[in-house]
C-alpha cells in the first residue's frame, strides 16, 4: 500500500500529464502479456458487435434444413438441436457477456471507492458501521440472495441482473480502498485542504480518490473478468440471464447435455469465455506494472507484483473458487532485483 | 491472546445474528410459499391452504418479524422447522451436512496445502521454466469458472467412458447404490466417486492460492532474517521452511477465511453437475420448491462455516504472529 501512497507526490495523475501518461502507456506496450491480452479484448469485441453482421443468420431464427449440422461454411460454428446458428448465438451471447462484465465492474468499483473513501476518511462510527456492512455482506452468502431474488426481477430483465451483480461484489474492493484513505488522510495535502476549509466529500473527491486511482483502474479490470464469470454461472443455473435472451452461461447450459455428441454447442462458447476473462487478467496484470510508480521507465518487466497487499478475492461471488483480483503479482518481484 | 479471540468470538456472534436475521427477512418475503400450494393439482381450498401455511409458519399474512421470532424460538431447541413437504428440515440438514463437508473440507484443505506448496515452490524457483510454467497454468486456472471445471471433468469422464466400454472413474453421485462388500470397499468407493468434484473444487484455489503465496514468499526471500538463519548454519531447505514459510503463511490465512464463501459458492454447481444430494443441490432446489425454512438452513450453515473458519484464521494468526496477541 505504501507504493501507491508514493504516487501522491505526483497528483496530476491523470492523463494530461503527458510525462506519466506516456510513460504508463510505454511500460504497458513493454509487457508481452497486457499487450496479448489487450489485442485479444479488442479482437473479442469486434467479433461480439461487429459479428453478427459478418452472418447472414441471426441467433433466435431457426435453420430447419439443418440441424445439429457440424460447422460448415454455411453455418461456420454449427447449428443447434432446432437449426439456431450457433455462431450467431455464440457471438450475440458474447456481447452480452461483455456488456454485463463491463457495467458490474464500473458501478462496483463507484460504490466501493464511495464506501471505502468515506470509511476511511471521516473514522469513528461512519467507519465501523460501514465495516459492519461490509463484514455482513461478506458473511451472507450473496449467492443465495441473487438467486432468490432474481426470479422476481423477470420483467426488469438484466439491468436488474447487472445491479444485483454489482450490489454483492464491492466490499473487498472497499476494504483496500479504505485502508489507503486512513493513510492517505494523515498527508500534508489533505491536511491542507482541511484546515483551507475545503468540504469533506470534495477533499475525498479531489484529493484522495485520485491517489488511488490507479489502484482502482487494475481492480475494476480485474473486476470485468471476475463479474463475466458470475455471470456466466449464475445463468448457467437459470437465475441470471434467462431465455430467449442469450449469453454465455445460457448457451454453455443449453449445449452442456449435447456437448459429448455435438461438441461445437459447447466449447466454442465455453473457449470464448475462458479467452475473454484470461485476456483482461492479463491486462489487469500488465496495468498494475505499468501503473506502478515505483517501477523503472519503459523497459520490460518480468516480474509479478501485487498491488496492496493482501487482497483476498474469496468471498467474490462465484468466479473461480476465488477470482483472481489482484491474485497474480507481488511487490517483490522487482524488489528483490534491486540490490 | 484470549482476550483478542473473545473479542472476535463477540464480533462474528454479533455477524451471525444479523446475517441469519437478514437472510431469513429476505427468504420469507420474496419466495412465496403460497404459490407452491396454489399450483397444487387438484388446488386446495382456501382455508386449507391458509391453515398449512400457518401450521408450517410460512404464512405471509404473520408479520415477518413474528415468523422469525418463532423460527428463532425453534432454533434454540434446536429444531430448524418444517420443510414445505412438512418434514422436519434437521432431517434433510444432518444427511445432506456430512455429503457436503466431506466435499468442502477436502476440496479446500488440498487446495490450500497444493496452493501454499506450488507457491512457495515457485517464488523459490522463480523465472525458471517451472515457475513460468505455473504461472500460465494459474492464470488459465484463474480464468474459467468452477462450474466450467466441473462440466469439463464430467465431459472428460463421459468421453473415457464411451472409449473404454465401462466407466472409468464415476461422474454422477457420491456412492454407487446398493454396493456390497466392507468398509473398506466403501470407502474406496466413497473416494472414487470425490476424484473429479474435489478436483474441480481444489484447482481454483491452487490457482489463487499459489499466485498469492508466490508474492508473500518472495517478499520473505530476500530479507535478512533468512540470510541470517542460514549464515547460523540451517540448510536453505530448512530456513526455507521454519523461517520462511512460516512467516509467509501469516498474510495467507485471512484468505483462507475469506475464500471459504468463494469455495461454497462453486461446490453448489459442482454438487448440481455431479448430482450430489448436498446443501448446494438442496438451497437450488428449495428456492425453486419456494420452501423458506430450508432456504434459511443452508444460509444459516453457510453464515456458521464461515463465522468458524474466520474465527480458525484468527486463531491461526494469534498463533503465528506474536504481534496480533498482545
Amino acid at each position: 500500500m505504501t507504493t501507491v501512497v508514493a504516487e501522491s507526490t505526483t497528483p496530476a495523475a491523470a492523463p494530461r500529464a503527458t510525462g506519466r501518461g506516456r510513460l504508463v502507456l510505454a511500460r504497458l506496450l513493454a509487457a508481452r502479456g497486457a499487450a496479448i491480452g489487450a489485442v485479444l479484448v479488442l479482437l473479442l469485441f469486434a467479433l461480439a458487435f461487429g459479428g453478427p453482421y459478418l452472418t447472414p443468420w441471426d441467433y433466435a431464427t431457426p435453420d430447419f434444413g439443418a440441424l445439429h449440422q457440424p460447422p460448415s461454411t454455411e453455418h461456420w460454428f454449427g447449428t443447434n438441436g432446432v437449426g439456431q446458428d450457433v455462431f450467431a448465438q455464440t457471438v450475440r451471447g458474447l456481447q452480452k457477456s461483455l456488456v454485463i462484465g463491463l457495467l458490474v465492474a464500473l458501478f462496483s468499483t463507484v460504490l466501493a471507492s464511495l464506501v471505502g473513501a468515506c470509511a476511511g476518511y471521516f473514522g469513528g462510527w461512519t467507519d465501523r458501521a460501514l465495516m459492519f456492512l461490509v463484514d455482513l455482506l461478506l458473511v451472507f452468502p450473496s449467492f443465495l440472495i441473487i438467486t432468490i431474488v432474481s426470479p422476481r426481477l423477470k420483467s426488469t430483465g438484466w439491468i436488474a441482473f447487472v445491479l444485483l451483480l454489482a450490489l454483492f461484489n464491492w466490499m473487498i474492493t472497499a476494504r483496500v480502498v479504505r485502508s489507503m484513505t486512513i493513510s492517505l488522510r494523515e498527508r500534508e495535502f489533505v491536511r491542507a485542504a482541511q484546515f483551507m476549509g475545503v468540504r469533506p466529500l470534495r477533499i475525498i473527491g479531489r484529493h484522495v480518490l485520485p491517489n488511488v486511482a490507479s489502484f482502482l483502474i487494475i481492480d475494476a479490470t480485474i473486476a470485468v473478468g471476475g463479474a463475466v464469470m458470475s455471470e456466466t454461472a449464475l445463468s448457467y443455473f437459470g437465475f441470471g440471464v434467462k431465455p430467449p435472451d442469450v449469453s454465455l452461461g445460457t448457451l454453455l447450459a443449453a449445449g452442456t447435455s449435447e456437448a459429448p455428441v455435438f461438441p461445437w454447442l459447447f466449447y466454442f462458447a465455453a473457449g470464448l469465455l475462458v479467452l475473454f476473462v484470461l485476456a483482461v487478467n492479463l491486462i489487469g496484470d500488465g496495468l498494475r506494472d505499468a501503473l506502478d510508480p515505483t517501477a523503472g521507465g519503459g523497459r520490460r518487466r518480468r516480474g509479478f507484483r501485487l498491488r496492496g497487499a493482501s487482497r483476498p478475492r474469496g468471498a467474490s461471488l462465484l468466479g473461480g473458487a476465488s477470482t483472481p483480483r489482484g491474485a497474480s503479482r507481488t511487490r517483490s518481484d522487482s524488489r528483490r532485483k534491486k540490490p | 491472546m484470549l482476550r483478542y479471540l473473545a473479542k472476535r468470538l463477540s464480533y462474528y456472534a454479533v455477524l451471525l445474528i444479523a446475517a441469519v436475521f437478514l437472510a431469513y427477512a429476505i427468504s420469507a418475503t420474496a419466495l412465496q410459499p403460497r404459490t407452491y400450494f396454489d399450483a397444487k393439482v387438484p388446488r386446495p381450498a382456501a382455508e386449507s391452504v391458509e391453515r398449512q401455511l400457518t401450521a408450517l409458519n410460512l404464512n405471509d399474512h404473520t408479520p415477518v418479524v413474528e415468523r422469525f421470532g418463532h423460527w428463532a424460538g425453534g432454533l434454540l431447541h434446536g429444531d430448524l422447522g418444517r420443510t414445505i413437504h412438512d418434514t422436519p428440515v434437521t432431517d434433510d440438514f444432518g444427511r445432506r451436512v456430512w455429503v457436503s463437508l466431506r466435499l468442502l473440507l477436502i476440496g479446500s484443505l488440498l487446495g490450500i496445502v497444493l496452493g501454499v506448496a506450488a507457491g512457495a515452490w515457485s517464488a523459490v524457483r522463480q523465472y525458471r521454466i517451472s515457475d513460468r510454467l505455473l504461472t500460465v497454468l494459474s492464470f488459465v486456472l484463474l480464468s474459467t469458472p468452477v462450474f466450467l471445471v466441473a462440466l469439463l471433468l464430467k465431459n472428460g469422464a463421459i468421453a473415457a467412458k464411451d472409449a473404454a466400454g465401462h466407466e472409468v472413474v464415476p461422474f454422477t453421485g457420491y456412492e454407487t447404490p446398493g454396493l456390497g462388500g466392507g468398509l473398506g470397499a466403501h470407502l474406496a468407493d466413497w473416494a472414487l466417486h470425490l476424484l473429479l468434484p474435489t478436483i474441480s473444487l481444489a484447482l481454483g484455489g491452487l490457482a489463487t492460492y499459489s499466485r498469492y503465496q508466490r508474492g508473500t514468499m518472495l517478499d520473505v526471500l530476500g530479507s535478512d532474517y533468512l540470510r541470517t538463519a542460514e549464515a547460523k548454519g540451517l540448510t536453505r531447505g530448512r530456513a526455507l521452511v521454519k523461517h520462511g514459510l512460516r512467516t509467509a503463511v501469516i498474510p495467507m490465512s485471512t484468505m483462507f477465511a475469506y475464500s471459504f464463501l468463494g469455495i461454497f459458492t462453486g461446490a453448489i454447481f459442482t454438487e448440481t453437475i455431479f448430482g450430489w444430494h448436498g446443501m448446494g443441490e438442496w438451497l437450488i432446489q428449495s428456492i425453486n420448491e419456494q420452501d423458506v425454512n430450508s432456504v434459511v438452513a443452508v444460509n444459516l450453515f453457510t453464515a456458521v462455516v464461515v463465522l468458524a473458519s474466520g474465527f480458525l484464521a484468527d486463531t491461526l494468526h494469534a498463533a503465528l504472529d506474536p504481534r496480533v496477541r498482545s
